[in-house]
């Protein structure tokens, strides 16, 4: 299983790069913002991607769309950490094709709650 | 800003009588069929109002010099060159909030992961003694592999205080690393305090704008920017007090389920 983390922040990727390892992910990498991730999906083999909503370049929300918009990256699971709360927001991601939203400040617990739900149904 | 009070006040009461006066001067001189007299009473009221509108313009330039002296952005003193911009002062400031921030989570991160395999190798060990003890219990244990037992329980005795000792200096260490909490919290109230001041200094010259906008008969078209969701907005302030931000995991939870996701 390998995960791409995406955040503007080194300390947030770090957080959720922690928290995976606790939940048995290891194989993870990790990106600065839509534009760094988006070549590295397209050549990297991933089985998921975790990204945050709001980085200068490319945003989360314009990777999501680029992603579902990707012959070969349409179905890859995708779940956004981020500190975005607008109702219009999360709407619009769900209908971009989001898998799982995580509003920032979270839990260890919500995160592994979240990644558990995107496998079983994947599965 | 001290400029505040005359600005807000409307046309001085003497330029609003000298036009009521004209005005009823210009009606009577139309209405008795003096058209030479109103056409000098017009002039009169044009020249009223760039006279009001000089004076404004005067007033606008004095009270924007104060508040650009409140500012302390002048650098002819010296004194204040060397205070030249609180403004860039400012984002220095948020810059070592920042960077403060960020070695204060390092940090903690390092500690923390320097922690972890730590207390796993304490657990990882205490369970395989357990069995092991539980297997002498039961007397399923070989004299041989019970010498081995008794080394293993010494060693891990030995190691259990150190590794206890470890894990103590980290966490004492974790606490210290929060102090940044004190520092950039000196540091944002600073820039708070200023921000208000510049507030405060702006909306007076906003106020002397829209009084000049008043005398000229300026409007404006000032298009609504709304900020694009799109490019995310950030962390949502007061989120309990409204109704278009959700206010936490819950609140994404139930948004979704509602939506069938």
């Amino acid at each position: 299983m390998k995960i791409l983390i995406v955040d503007d922040f080194s300390t947030m990727r770090r957080i959720i790069k922690n928290l995976l390892r606790d939940l048995g992910f290891s194989n993870t990498e990790e990106a600065d913002d839509g534009n760094t991730a988006l070549p590295m999906l397209k050549s990297g083999q991933y089985d998921f991607l975790v990204t945050d909503w709001n980085m200068p370049g490319m945003s989360g929300f314009d990777l999501l769309k680029a992603v579902r918009a990707d012959e070969n990256l349409k179905n890859l699971p995708v779940l956004m950490v981020t500190a975005e709360a607008k109702r219009d927001q999360i709407v619009a991601a769900a209908q971009a094709g989001v898998n799982g939203y995580v509003v920032k400040p979270f839990t260890a617990a919500v995160l592994k709650e979240k990644i558990e739900k995107i496998f079983e149904r994947i599965q | 800003m001290s400029d505040s009070k005359h600005t807000q006040r409307g046309l001085d009461p003497e330029v609003t009588e000298k036009l009521q006066q004209q005005t009823s001067q210009l009606v009577e001189s139309v209405n008795s069929g003096d058209f030479a007299r109103a056409m000098t009473v017009i002039n009169e009221l044009s020249e009223v109002r760039d006279q009001s509108l000089y004076q404004e313009v005067g007033r606008l330039t004095r009270s924007l010099h104060e508040a650009i002296r409140n500012f302390q952005i002048d650098p002819r003193n010296a004194e204040q060159k060397e205070a030249l911009s609180k403004m860039s002062d400012a984002s220095d400031r948020l810059a070592y909030v920042v960077q403060m921030t960020g070695q204060a989570a390092n940090r903690t991160m390092d500690l923390v992961e320097e922690s972890m395999p730590v207390a796993h190798a304490i657990r990882d060990e205490a369970l395989s003694l357990r069995d092991e003890w539980q297997r002498l219990r039961r007397r399923e244990i070989e004299p041989a592999e019970f010498r081995e037992l008794y080394a293993r329980i010494d060693t891990f005795f030995g190691s259990l205080g150190k590794d206890s000792d470890d894990l103590y200096k980290n966490l004492s260490e974790i606490l210290l690393a929060q102090d940044f909490q004190d520092l950039t919290g000196q540091v944002i109230q600073k820039v708070t305090a200023l921000v208000k001041e510049v507030e405060e200094n702006l909306l007076g010259l906003v106020v002397m704008a829209s009084h000049v906008d008043q005398l000229t008969g300026t409007v404006h078209q000032i298009e609504e920017k709304e900020e694009s969701a799109d490019k995310g907005v950030g962390p949502q302030i007061k989120a309990a007090e409204r109704d278009d931000v959700v206010s936490g995991q819950d609140g994404v939870d139930d948004l979704l389920s509602s939506l069938g996701f």
